[in-house]
């Protein structure tokens, strides 16, 4: 096999992997938020479930996640998996996974914010939305950028766990053209990717954190 | 006519009685300074007339309008949509400021304006700019809080409550977090106000201030009011306690 067929199978890889680590960003942000207002709430009953929530995903491998995800529907309930099932079992699990880690990032953020930024909205008249919006949700984002970058840049990483269920991302491919042309290139190669990959995800992050310097 | 009345205010952290009784009301046009050693419970009295802290039993009215009234022992607040609207009416300056460190110095003034009163905004922009003159502070409307000192961030937190157009300002312990020589210019500030016949509550240390300031002054020590009147009779009180606490500012000369 020529360099060149090699960087095309794997480019195609990296499509998928960029497609993973964007799906996951997008679902994971929200769900995250909406979880660590669930682990903050006044009620008993929700904060509990948000706690017992991120337990078991942070306590759990990804992998093993990933796996229940995928073959759960049938084991369970006896429902046929399509092919087209793995790619959504993929974004679910990672998208569940990582939204555990962004609520505590979160909620470490929003629990960090001066009593007094609320009281002053308060008097001022800002509704319970608008002071979040308007007031605490700005500044949390400065806060928990750089706990931020350090789980997007996991993440990268992580999107090679999609292996465990044969969805055919970067490091699937790398591995499968590795063992077919005996080569280490192609692990090379997707080292190189990742690596790469990071760099700009970390220059970006930088990049942002720099914009929002402008107070303290 | 009573812009503020607050009768048989009681209030306790922990079975720890701050308040104990405290009655307030303020006419309107009227400047009351609080006094008091810390832990007098001042500043909860004050927290609890701008509704950031709830009493366990007394009326809080605004304009003839209640707050919360006593019912059986404890204080009923109004719902929501009536405290919505009594909210309207007063200004806080916080010790600390409090400012939007995200928002510039025009942001700050503008925001609440714009975002909860639905204010035209070239009207509140207008608004924001006079009251930034007025605090000499026109060429800082695009700063930060963070490029600020102490005392132009207070100006700033001012012109913010002034934004609001309260019938009433209330100011916590207002130059207590600055250098003694940048209390001058909020004292100064106020000062002002007072000469406009703007309606405050001042809860301060600055004792030859608060004499110059106050149509009214209060005293209060453990959860109660010791003594209420004109500064001049408070300087000249025969109360044991009054005097106790104002020898400590060393004032008349020693």
């Amino acid at each position: 096999m020529s360099f060149e067929v090699m960087m095309r199978q794997l480019s195609g890889g990296m499509f998928t992997t960029i497609q993973i680590f964007v799906l996951t960003l997008l679902f994971s942000l929200p769900l995250g938020l909406l979880i660590a207002f669930g682990r903050m709430s006044k009620h008993a009953m929700l904060r509990g479930a948000a706690k017992i929530y991120i337990s078991i995903m942070r306590g759990t491998p990804l992998m093993l996640q990933l796996l229940v995800v995928y073959f759960g529907p049938y084991y369970i309930f006896g429902i046929g998996i399509t092919s087209s099932y793995r790619a959504y079992a993929v974004i679910i699990a990672f998208a569940v996974n990582y939204a555990a880690y962004f609520a505590e990032i979160y909620r470490g953020g929003i629990e960090s914010m001066p009593a007094g930024q609320y009281e002053a909205a308060k008097v001022l008249g800002y509704t319970k939305v608008q002071t979040f919006f308007r007031i605490i949700f700005p500044q949390v984002i400065k806060r928990i950028l750089p706990s931020v970058t350090n789980e997007v840049i996991t993440l990268v990483k992580d999107t090679s766990l999609a292996f465990s269920i044969a969805y055919v991302e970067m490091f699937t491919t790398a591995k499968a053209i590795a063992a077919s042309q005996k080569s280490m290139v192609p692990l090379m190669a997707a080292g190189i990717f990742y690596y790469v990959f990071n760099f700009v995800v970390a220059a970006l992050m930088e990049v942002w954190e720099k914009k929002l310097s402008y107070y303290r | 006519m009573k812009l503020l009345e607050m009768h048989h205010v009681k209030k306790s952290f922990d079975g720890n009685a701050v308040l104990k009784q405290i009655s307030l009301s303020v006419e309107e046009g009227e400047v009351v300074s609080i006094i008091g050693p810390s832990g007098s419970g001042k500043s909860t009295l004050l927290r609890c007339a701008t509704l950031l802290e709830t009493m366990d039993d007394g009326d809080l009215y605004y304009l003839g309008e209640a707050a919360a009234k006593s019912e059986a022992g404890r204080a009923v607040y109004a719902p929501s949509e009536s405290i919505k609207k009594i909210e309207r009416q007063f200004g806080l300056v916080f010790q600390n400021f409090n400012l939007f460190p995200h928002y510039s110095v025009l942001k700050n003034i503008m925001d609440a304006p714009l975002h909860v009163q639905k204010r035209d905004k070239a009207e509140v922009k207008e608004e924001a700019m006079r009251l930034l003159h007025k605090m000499g502070l026109s060429d800082r409307a695009n700063a930060y809080p963070c490029q600020l000192s102490g005392g132009q961030q207070q100006r700033v937190s001012i012109a913010r409550a002034l934004a609001m157009k309260p019938k009433i300002l209330f100011f916590d312990e207002p130059t207590s977090a600055l250098d003694p020589e940048l209390t001058g210019e909020i004292l100064k500030v106020i000062t002002d106000l007072a000469k406009e016949n703007m309606t405050m509550v001042i809860v301060t240390h600055e004792m030859y201030f608060a004499k110059d300031v106050s149509d009214r002054m209060i005293f209060m020590d453990q959860g109660v009011i010791v003594e209420e009147t004109t500064p001049d009779a408070l300087f000249a009180s025969e109360n044991e306690r009054t005097r106790a606490f104002l020898g400590k500012y060393h004032l008349g000369g020693d």
